[in-house]
């Protein structure tokens, strides 16, 4: 690593930083109703949406109703987005007159898109109209990382709450998200983008002649405007086959720093607002500062790796699905942003990574994306492992485990279980069964403990609703097609029913004043103590698995043992 | 069954909002404000496309530089790169034989550090860029293919150090040349001196000045 790259590595993190606060204080001020710049601009747009849909802004739902506004508003997304894609031929803005889009393909990706995987089986540029990259992609890039901003909220509430089973309004969250947080961002960041060289337009594809005479087709198509809040909603879903490594979606280094920036910003910026909603900017500090440690670690470990020699390719720079004006330490620097924030664009291929290099990215994912994680999803996720610090911290010291005021009861760590254990149970099972059966072994890729690593990474993409894959695996079948779309579901709702369980549970439950004997949770003991649990819960769960593929792959590597 | 109708109106709201107007709107603004780069920065020369200055293309001849190699042959319908592990038999086999054929190509020193982008595939199969090292590797090459004199050949290397790009804002990115720039200029640099236009394919030698009319 040269000089340049320490610089840039600083800058990125000081940057990140730096607009943790300022972007989350404007979100506390959103999401409580307080008066903000965005009011002038687009207050009327906020009234427009409740009139247009037939919503009372001012009632508040149990978590029950809260919770079933949420799965019927994703259901209705997951449905439209199902029809737009099977009739796309018979839709308007389709100048590559593309085809229908199959059954089992167009089921994964409205999975896909609504649970903010954004998990791709198909080619964009060869696949989907503009229609359907307008009216369907788009949409959900917006509502779904929105949903997981109101899943947040209603959590803060029931931390916050003092004795109330009301945890705020699902079409509110909905729509202040959207409209005050996602909409502005993605406009500035497009334009930006734009600036840099991302396309954004409505043309036909063009066809030109090269300098030695063949015939090219470039793509062309409304990206940026895609792009934006597909980096900003945690997303990941590309307007092109090859995502953000593609020129037309990343053209340049600065183009690249601002799509890595607008990964974490949203998800960093929230443990802020946290902090603030909760009354304590410590507790958010404390969060933000556990993610960030991990992130660093992991980033550290996949750099080393990636930087390594190795006896298969001696000192050579392993550029293999990589990008020249982004050379390897801002590969890796997306690669662990991408995967710990439940994004899963990429600017490089994961597959060719080294071994140890595509582990962290797996591990990232493993650990339940909550390493800041998706929009909203990754400050939910930590606060599930926060509760299961509390509790662990709480049996050691024999004394009822609280949090923020809350006691910690037998039905909130029951829920925070089943949150960790269900994705995990699919990354794990689906794995299993896709490494023994035909139709999953038939799509792999690389031969040896690699292909094995296509699969777990699939799977553990799926669960963990992040979307980037090892992508040599051939995942547009039926089987990778259903058994991803069927991960996806139970890894996002699996995690958000449980946990607006445990807001309602705990909304109801009084707040008992700080004392002497309180347990503190905003100091550099409880973010050890958080880090470990984190770390032991995913190291017991996919230590087994990670032997047999990454680590393996790494020692035979060493041996230089190909395959 | 009310949380049904409320879902699809909301849902039908922001689809109009977010899926129409938003990229409307964007579209409107850039198509005033970056024109050009918002239609692909496309590379015209006479009534003829010749190319996106952002997406790379195939140089396999003599007389240009030569891409990185490719997993589409930088067809990009659609991008993709080789997904290849590192453990993969074929992919070490593949950089053993790229290194060889370098050698060969280029006439260059067999222990010459060839810089590893000309021996691995980029990610999008597009990558439009090469080291400036990269480039320098190849200019003997060119030079005799072209029949170049000292004179057009310095003026090569000048142009080489006149395109390489520095990491941007000083500070982002990696040192790197756009090839297909690099290859028009140097179409440009013999065709300014009225000496040759030569027919990638059959390596015929013409004294015509414009290279890009077939």
């Amino acid at each position: 690593m040269t000089t340049l790259d320490y610089i840039q590595l600083i800058v990125f993190f000081s940057v990140l930083t730096g607009l943790t606060p300022i972007l989350g204080n404007f979100m506390y001020k959103v999401f409580t109703g307080q008066k903000h710049f965005m009011l002038s601009v687009y207050g009327w747009l906020e009234k427009l949406t409740y009139r247009a849909s037939g919503i009372d802004p001012r009632k508040e739902t149990d978590w029950k109703s809260y919770t079933f506004n949420l799965l019927i508003f994703n259901l209705s997304g997951l449905v439209f987005l199902f029809l737009i894609q099977v009739f796309q031929s018979y839709l308007p803005l389709n100048p590559a007159n593309l085809p229908d889009v199959s059954w089992h393909s167009a089921f994964n990706t409205a999975v896909s898109f609504i649970t903010n995987t954004n998990w791709q089986g198909y080619a964009g540029e060869t696949t989907l109209s503009y229609f359907v990259q307008m009216l369907g992609l788009t949409v959900q890039n917006f509502v779904s990382a929105a949903t997981g901003l109101a899943v947040i909220l209603a959590m803060i509430r029931g931390l916050s709450n003092k004795s109330s089973e009301k945890l705020g309004n699902f079409w509110v969250d909905l729509t202040r998200s959207t409209l005050y947080v996602l909409l502005p961002l993605s406009i500035l960041l497009s334009v930006t983008l734009v600036g840099q060289g991302v396309v954004q337009n409505f043309k036909t594809y063009d066809t030109v002649q090269t300098l030695e005479g063949t015939e090219q087709i470039l793509p062309m198509g409304p990206a940026a405007s895609q792009i934006a809040i597909k980096q900003l909603g945690t997303n990941g879903g590309g307007f092109f086959n090859t995502n953000s490594s593609h020129p037309f979606e990343n053209p340049t280094p600065f183009s690249n720093f601002l799509e890595m920036l607008a990964i974490l910003l949203i998800p960093a910026a929230l443990t802020f607002t946290y902090g603030k909603m909760v009354g304590s900017v410590r507790q958010g500090w404390t969060i933000f500062s556990a993610m960030l440690i991990l992130l660093l670690a992991g980033l550290s470990i996949s750099l080393y790796a990636e930087y390594s020699a190795n006896p298969v390719f001696g000192h050579l720079a392993l550029m293999e699905g990589k990008e020249t004006r982004f050379g390897i330490t801002n590969s890796i620097l997306w690669a662990t942003s991408t995967s710990a924030a439940s994004n899963g664009s990429v600017n490089a291929m994961h597959d060719s990574l080294s071994p140890l290099s595509g582990m962290v990215a797996m591990i990232n994912i493993m650990l339940g994306e909550i390493i800041f994680g998706g929009v909203g999803a990754g400050m939910y996720g930590m606060i599930i492992f926060v509760i299961l610090t509390v509790f662990i911290a709480g049996l050691m010291v024999g004394r009822t485990p609280e949090y923020l005021g809350k006691k910690i009861q037998a039905f909130e760590v029951q829920m925070a279980m089943l949150a960790i254990l269900l994705p995990n149970f699919v990354i794990l099972l689906f794995s299993a069964i896709a490494s023994v059966s035909n139709p999953g072994l038939s799509s792999i890729n690389n031969t040896g403990p690699h292909g094995f690593s296509e699969i777990l990474y699939a799977y553990s993409s799926a669960a963990g609703n992040n979307g980037s894959a090892f992508a040599g695996l051939n995942a547009n079948t039926v089987f990778y097609n259903l058994t991803l779309g069927i991960g996806m579901l139970i890894g996002r709702f699996g995690v958000i029913i449980p946990v607006l369980a445990i807001a309602g549970s705990l909304g109801k439950k009084m707040i008992t004043p700080t004392s002497a004997g309180t347990f503190r949770t905003d100091n550099w003991l409880f973010i050890g103590l958080l880090i470990s649990v984190i770390l032991i819960v995913g190291g017991l769960t996919h230590f087994p698995a990670l032997s047999l593929g990454p680590i393996v792959e790494h020692i035979l590597m060493n041996q230089n043992i190909t395959f | 069954m009310k949380t049904l109708i409320t879902s699809i109106r909301i849902l039908l709201f922001f689809t109009i909002l977010t899926g129409i107007v938003y990229p409307l709107f964007v579209t409107g603004i850039v198509q005033f404000a970056f024109k050009d780069k918002a239609n692909g920065s496309l590379i015209v020369k006479g009534n003829n496309v010749i190319g996106s200055k952002l997406i790379g293309q195939q140089f396999d001849s003599t007389i240009y530089f030569s891409s990185r190699p490719s997993a589409v042959s930088y067809n990009p319908l659609p991008s993709g790169g080789s997904n290849l592990g590192i453990t993969n038999l074929k992919l070490k086999r593949t950089v053993e034989e790229r290194k060889l054929s370098f050698i060969r190509f280029n006439q260059v020193d067999g222990l010459t550090d060839i810089p590893s982008e000309m021996l691995f595939a980029s990610a999008s199969g597009l990558d439009p860029h090469i080291s400036p090292k990269a480039a320098l590797l190849q200019v003997d090459r060119i030079a005799v293919a072209r029949k170049f004199s000292s004179v057009q050949r310095s003026r090569l290397n000048e142009t080489i150090e006149n395109l390489t790009e520095k990491p941007q804002f000083y500070i982002f990115g990696e040192e790197r040349i756009n090839l297909l720039m690099l290859n028009i200029e140097l179409d440009k640099l013999s065709a300014a001196d009225h000496i040759f236009k030569i027919d990638a394919f059959s390596g015929k030698v013409y004294t015509k000045s414009n290279c890009y009319k077939h």
